[in-house]
């Protein structure tokens, strides 16, 4: 057996810039998310720990800023930074769940219309064609305009708008699979169809999904952000990265640019890390590429 | 119209499995008969498109939409398959009737370990433990000639060659020692210096455990070494049936002598190797009375009329043909 530092995946890794970038961003957010309410003494969401006196510090390094708040703070006194801090929480949070809600939803009802075809396979595939034809976030914002807001109903709609593409790879997948002879070798030695789809088709149709998974959370945190701009995603007691760009945009053009701004670069720089490093990935594992 | 033998361990009587397309109704197997006895060899032989692979995958009734078993049986041991459950379908795949494929590359799965698979046959066809389904699956990866089998049990498919994955191939499908083992193109895709060696052991294992196999190919020389007797396919029925010696050496019809005639003979270099003229008709629209007229240099004017039924040429040797070949017939 050779070590993972052996491999050539961790050869190409090392060589390639973008890869190591954006892995040591998603880490620093792993970390961020992980360690976050550790690093900063307030707890933005304590109304108690708040004070109206500290209410739009600007950041240290401006006049008039505070030591004590290093991106400068909001209307209610809240340290932005650290605001920062618990929203990615809730943002990676939300982009994480969804992701692997809609990852084994979209791939189970994908081998199931894969394999058996016919009128299950018409029916998976026109609905998930139905919902392609719209935009995700006008699909996300109907849905959450009929269930309510709250992390819940954002993971429900950001599910149900995110199954469709790992269906569609995995049903082309499986039809390729199921052609090949080992699969019709697993039929002929006797072995039921459940056994067959878990222990044949699955394990050869999920390279594909690895890289659409890493790229969904990027997507998932954008979209969220973006119900929650407009005011449909996660309740004020729980801002996401998104609610806060919305809660300083009022002020935005009034000078006290940093309440919005920072948290906007915060959203940047997570999707920007996951997007590079699910580049590598897709690079990687698609031999056609190499 | 059926060769009897004293035990045919599979009889099929009529077979018709069709596909239904939106461009007409394709009649892959249209009326196939044949039995093969315990121990026997059968080959099937056709050109490609003719039906051969159908038939193979009838009889495990793995036929799927859109096609169909339209008619006839399929009788293992009196059992008849065709109007059998799918649980009972699934107890006898692998155990009683087991198939080796065209593609080694491909039959086998390219994530699991080579034990793996094998263990995964015994596990569902035998009561056996753990230690000794290992001790079965090493005993025969041994027996189809892999060195060191204790220790490829753990190797994957990619690290053998493909001679060496046709030998597992084998070694699965013999594994829960089934009676029939139907082998589809099983040299096709290997070296030609391989073939004969694959040939060989396919020949040892059967006769080692007494089963019975179906050798389907479109290689007539392959099967002529092999086969105790073969059955001719044209469009999808039974054109000649014999004794392999018979067969091969006096074949009744035209269609089978155009075969014989197209392997290459290294000992009587022609500046051109024969064929047959002409490509299979298409099959959604069989022309009326003989299919095969349209190549055959002995058509006549019944031939467009009326099809040909399988009549007897011989003591052992049957074909449909009006005007069948003598011995001694220049084609």
């Amino acid at each position: 057996m050779t070590s993972f530092v052996q491999t050539e995946f961790f050869h190409n890794y090392r060589r390639s810039t973008s890869a190591v970038v954006g892995s040591a961003l998603m880490l620093a957010f792993a970390f961020a998310v992980t360690a976050g309410p550790f690093l900063v003494d307030q707890n933005p969401y304590d109304i108690a720990a708040l004070n109206l006196m500290d209410s739009y510090k600007p950041p240290v390094w401006l006049e008039g800023g505070d030591p004590r708040f290093l991106l400068g703070t909001d209307g209610q006194g809240r340290d932005v930074w650290a605001s920062i801090l618990y929203g990615a929480r809730i943002s990676v949070f939300i982009g994480l769940v969804a992701m692997i809600a809609s990852c084994v939803i979209g791939t189970v009802l994908g081998l199931i219309a894969g394999f058996y075809g016919g009128i299950v396979d018409s029916v998976i595939m026109r609905i998930a064609d139905i919902q392609l034809s719209f935009p995700s976030i006008l699909i996300a914002l109907f849905l959450m305009s009929a269930v309510g807001t709250g992390v819940d109903k954002v993971l429900i709609a950001l599910t149900a708008v995110g199954w469709v593409v790992y269906a569609r790879t995995v049903r082309g997948a499986t039809l390729s699979e199921i052609k090949k002879e080992y699969v019709q070798a697993a039929k002929v030695a006797g072995l039921p169809n459940s056994k067959i789809i878990r222990k044949h088709v699955l394990p050869n149709v999920m390279t594909p999904l690895i890289v659409i998974a890493t790229i969904q959370v990027g997507t998932f945190v954008l979209i969220e952000a973006s119900l929650s701009f407009l005011g449909v995603g996660v309740p004020i007691t729980q801002p996401s990265l998104g609610l806060l760009i919305k809660n300083g945009f009022d002020v935005l053009f009034s000078g006290l640019w940093w309440t919005s701004v920072f948290p906007g670069l915060a959203i940047m720089t997570l999707v920007f890390g996951i997007n590079l490093f699910g580049d590598f990935l897709r690079d990687e594992l698609n031999p056609r590429l190499k | 119209m059926t060769v009897q033998t004293q035990h045919a361990l599979l009889a099929v009587r009529d077979l018709r499995t069709y596909f239904h397309t939106f461009s007409g109704t394709v009649k892959a197997v249209n009326g196939v008969s044949f039995d093969i006895g315990e121990g026997e060899i059968m080959g099937l032989v056709g050109e490609s498109g003719g039906g051969k692979s159908v038939v193979g995958f009838s009889i495990l009734g793995l036929i799927d939409s859109p096609g169909q078993i339209m008619g006839g049986q399929i009788l293992l041991n009196g059992e008849d398959l065709v109007t059998a459950g799918e649980d009972r379908l699934r107890q006898i795949r692998g155990r009683e009737i087991s198939m080796v494929f065209q593609d080694p590359m491909t039959s086998l799965n390219p994530l699991h370990t080579v034990g793996q698979q094998m263990d995964e046959v015994l596990r569902l066809h035998s009561d056996l433990d753990a230690a000794a389904r290992r001790k079965a699956c090493v005993e025969m990866l041994e027996s189809v000639g892999i060195s060191r089998a204790a220790d490829r049990l753990g190797a994957y498919p990619h690290q053998f060659s493909g001679g060496m994955r046709q030998r597992v191939v084998i070694a699965i499908a013999m594994l829960a020692k089934p009676r029939l083992i139907i082998a589809d193109e099983p040299t096709t895709a290997l070296d030609v210096t391989i073939q004969s060696q694959i040939l060989k052991l396919m020949r040892q294992q059967i006769a080692a455990r007494g089963a019975s196999m179906i050798l389907i190919t479109h290689d007539l020389a392959v099967v002529s070494e092999m086969a105790d007797h073969i059955t001719v396919l044209y469009c999808g029925n039974v054109v000649e049936r014999g004794r392999t010696r018979d067969l091969i050496e006096t074949p009744a019809h035209p269609y089978t002598r155009g075969l014989i005639d197209s392997i290459p003979d290294p000992a009587n270099r022609h500046p051109r190797l024969k064929q047959i003229p002409g490509t299979v008709p298409d099959i959604r629209n069989l022309p009326k009375g003989c299919n095969f007229r349209d190549r055959c240099p002995r058509a006549q004017a019944l031939c467009a009329v009326e099809e040909p039924q399988l009549r007897p040429q011989n003591a052992s040797q049957w074909a449909a043909c009006h005007y069948p070949l003598q011995p001694g017939d220049l084609a």
